[in-house]
């Protein structure tokens, strides 16, 4: 990284991490971050983003580390390259925050939720849900002579597409978990 | 000893095991625990303030003038809300203090209780961090946690909440060296390649600069020694934020003023002209950039911070380099002179800095009749220079006309709210430096609006024979307000001036203390002696005149080059658009 390769005079469109100042369009990226699993801790995180202004499209947290009290905390925000970096430096600098990974700057990462679908319908339409169920991998979870309810465990837009297959099938109601990410391949995120 | 303890005795044993002098608190039902076990013994001295926001801004004026951090104690529910503001300001500052406040008994906690606030709730987002402590056998813990977390990285404040029968109930005391602190460890050595790039670009400029602002005088005075050394053997000129005064004599060869929205033109204009910026512990606030697109366009920034996040906040840099600036200057210094100390000739840039330092921004008008604000601070000065002296400031006008005509050699020496911009913040913050420092000669430069809303730590200066000059820059307006309604608002003064101000003589009397008024210019000077002579608190009202502006100014907006540098070319200067920015 020398600044002798930079055109003086570039700072409006600097070269540190190569990026245009000039309009940017929004990225969305997956953030994994393992903290502390404290009193308050989520309200921190939560509290830094409705507080800065930042976007939350999709929040999970649980703990994922018993022994050492360790939560994973799944973002999926959306923002500008330097908002995205921002996001990225506040949450680090937090204390109980252990570290921050950006699943989607470091390329190959599986990202999967999950959804439960309340479909009711008769006849022909009922016929017509379970088939796309069935196409879609959704499970039947429960059911009833009038209802079902489908499990999803998909990446978010393939719950949306399955969402919309169920709208004129007689969809009732939908809860969704948000985002659940890791890394693909042997490594670790931390 | 018995490690067997009770909260409150944990509480007062780990803040004598961090080194804890001075605690500035005020008593009530959810801490009287801890106050008992401070009337129990004699090594920690309790300063009782008139109000909590007293408290945190005297604690961060002792902080700020020892490196040291400030230790707050205040109670649960108003005690803990009214230290809120002094929290906050500590933050955008980055001044290490620990709060410790009482909190109602844990199986009260959420019932509404008498003097209940949710503390930790209302202080998340003005503190570093903050704990509520629910068990005894965390509390020597927590706390020593709390002074590592406001004193490494970039320094802040800390808030334990403490409740009553946590204080009641018996745990097990670890000394600080047992405590897990080790899970807070903020990077502090710089990356060697990015300190090597920003060395080549010290030997590449041809237009220098060094931005250098508080995070220079955070780090320690070490910093501060290395920062002139950088300075001197570079060569280059340099200017500091209104928080970084001192870290560099305003008196060395380098200095060329404050910059920002009313520095000087010189450092304005070499910000915006120059090929080469070492930002050095600041952090491109909004009141040192101004229009962000039109900022030194024509330079590659180095910006050394320990706070990765201030990296690219507001201005996107070329060498980003995140670490302690005494470290990373240091550093810096160090691979400098492996290669030669090599440096372009920088003499027609300061022939061109020298051009615009002879515009004499700082010019006003001179009077007979009417004390000057800014002669009145130009006396001062003249007749404090050079003395043992540690100057704090209220927020506005005064606070800026302070930091343009006094100069400061010394880091710890300045002590004015910058981020947060807290009317208040004076009065309380030089009783803090004068119990740290009780020698020496502290000084609030003040407003009479500001001095106002904390008037009432007279009472704690008066008790503990605090010999602070409360030094009131007396115009009867919020001049800063009515210089924006001036410039911005069509002179349509929206109650910007106050009709009964106090007689500030008869009330120094009343606080049991002197009061000295001043109106004549001639006079000044006997009167400054005067209050400078007195061995006690010194209210001093020094009437001025009434519709001064500060200048020079950025005005918002506009870019540094777009300097507005006297009353006559004011006129329409600042567009709609600069009116909706603060």
């Amino acid at each position: 990284m020398s600044p002798m390769t930079l055109k003086p005079g570039s700072s409006a469109q600097s070269a540190y991490n190569l990026r245009s100042t000039l309009p940017e369009s929004h990225e969305r990226h997956t953030l994994s971050v393992l903290v502390d699993n404290e009193p308050g801790v989520l309200a921190r995180v939560i509290g830094l983003f409705s507080g800065r202004g930042y976007n939350i499209e999709s929040l999970t947290v649980a703990e994922t580390d018993h022994a050492s009290h360790l939560s994973r905390i799944t973002i999926v925000t959306t923002g500008t390259p330097q908002v995205i970096d921002q996001i990225h430096a506040q949450l680090e600098r937090m204390v109980p925050v252990h570290g921050v990974t950006d699943l989607t700057v470091l390329g190959a990462h599986i990202e999967r939720e999950l959804a439960l679908v309340k479909v009711a319908s008769t006849g022909e339409k009922r016929v017509e849900a379970l088939r796309m169920a069935d196409l879609m991998q959704a499970r039947c979870v429960d059911v009833t002579l009038e209802s079902f309810v489908f499990e999803i465990a998909q990446t978010s837009d393939q719950i949306d597409a399955f969402i919309e297959l169920m709208r004129p099938l007689g969809l009732l109601e939908v809860a969704r978990t948000g985002v659940a990410a890791v890394m693909r391949g042997k490594e670790p995120m931390e | 000893m018995s490690t067997e303890m009770t909260g409150a005795e944990i509480v007062v044993q780990a803040l004598k095991d961090q080194g804890v002098e001075v605690v500035f608190g005020y008593p009530g039902g959810a801490v009287l625990p801890i106050y008992d076990e401070i009337f129990k013994q004699n090594e920690i001295r309790h300063i009782l303030v008139r109000h909590e926001q007293g408290a945190a801004h005297a604690a961060e004026g002792y902080a700020r003038s020892t490196g040291k951090p400030g230790v707050v104690l205040v109670t649960s529910g108003p005690g803990a809300t009214n230290a809120v503001t002094g929290m906050t300001d500590a933050l955008m500052d980055s001044i290490p203090l620990v709060v410790l406040t009482g909190q109602v008994p844990t199986f009260m906690i959420g019932n509404d209780a008498f003097q209940e606030a949710d503390t930790v709730g209302i202080t998340r987002p003005c503190t570093k961090h903050n704990w509520l402590v629910r068990d005894t056998d965390q509390l020597a813990d927590t706390i020593h946690r709390g002074f590592h977390v406001a004193t490494h990285g970039r320094p802040g404040p800390v808030l334990i909440d403490i409740p009553k029968d946590v204080q009641f109930a018996t745990g097990t005391y670890v000394a600080p060296e047992q405590a897990r602190t080790h899970t807070y460890a903020p990077r502090t050595r710089g990356d060697r390649a990015a300190i090597e790039a920003a060395v080549e670009l010290l030997e590449r400029a041809e237009r220098p600069v060094l931005y250098t602002g508080g995070g220079v005088i955070n780090s320690g005075p070490r910093a501060s020694a290395l920062l002139r050394e950088l300075a001197a053997e570079t060569g280059f000129p340099l200017t500091s934020t209104l928080m970084g005064l001192g870290a560099y004599p305003a008196s060395g060869p380098a200095w060329i003023g404050m910059l920002g929205m009313h520095g000087t033109y010189e450092a304005n204009m070499t910000m915006h002209g120059c090929d080469a910026m070492f930002c050095i512990g600041a952090r491109f606030d909004d009141r040192i950039t101004g229009k962000l697109d039109a900022f030194s366009p024509g330079s590659r920034k180095v910006h050394v911070d320990i706070d990765p996040s201030s990296i690219n906040k507001n201005i996107r840099v070329d060498v980003p380099i995140v670490g302690d600036i005494a470290e990373v200057l240091e550093e810096m210094l160090a691979i400098w002179r492996e290669r030669g100390a090599k440096k372009r000739d920088v003499s027609a840039w300061w022939k061109q800095i020298e051009e615009w330092r002879a515009v004499k921004c700082l010019t006003y008008k001179a009077s007979t009749s009417t004390i000057k604000p800014q002669y009145a601070i130009e006396r001062l000065e003249a007749l404090t220079r050079g003395m043992d002296r540690y100057v704090t400031t209220e927020v506005g006008q005064h606070q800026m006309w302070a930091a343009q005509f006094m100069g400061f050699d010394e880091p710890n020496r300045w002590m004015t709210s910058g981020g947060l911009g807290t009317m208040g913040y004076g009065t309380p913050a030089s009783i803090g430096v004068q119990v740290a420092h009780p020698e020496s000669l502290v000084i609030n430069v003040a407003g009479e609006a500001s001095w106002l809303m904390n008037m009432q730590e007279m009472g704690t200066a008066v008790q503990y024979r605090l010999p602070v000059k409360q030094f009131i820059l007396n115009n009867e307006r919020l001049g800063m307000v009515r210089q924006w309604q001036q410039l911005l608002h069509g002179e349509r003064y929206s109650h910007s001036w106050s009709e009964a101000l106090p007689d500030f003589v008869k009330l120094a009397e009343a606080f049991g203390c002197k009061g000295i008024k001043c109106d004549d210019p001639a006079d000044l000077d006997d009167a400054i002696r005067e209050m400078l002579a007195y061995d006690g608190p010194v209210i001093f009202d020094c009437v001025v005149e009434k519709h001064e502006n500060c200048f020079p100014m950025i005005p918002s907006g506009k870019a540094h080059n777009e300097m507005l540098l006297g009353e006559a070319s004011t006129e329409g200067a600042i567009g709609s658009s600069g009116a909706v920015l603060v």
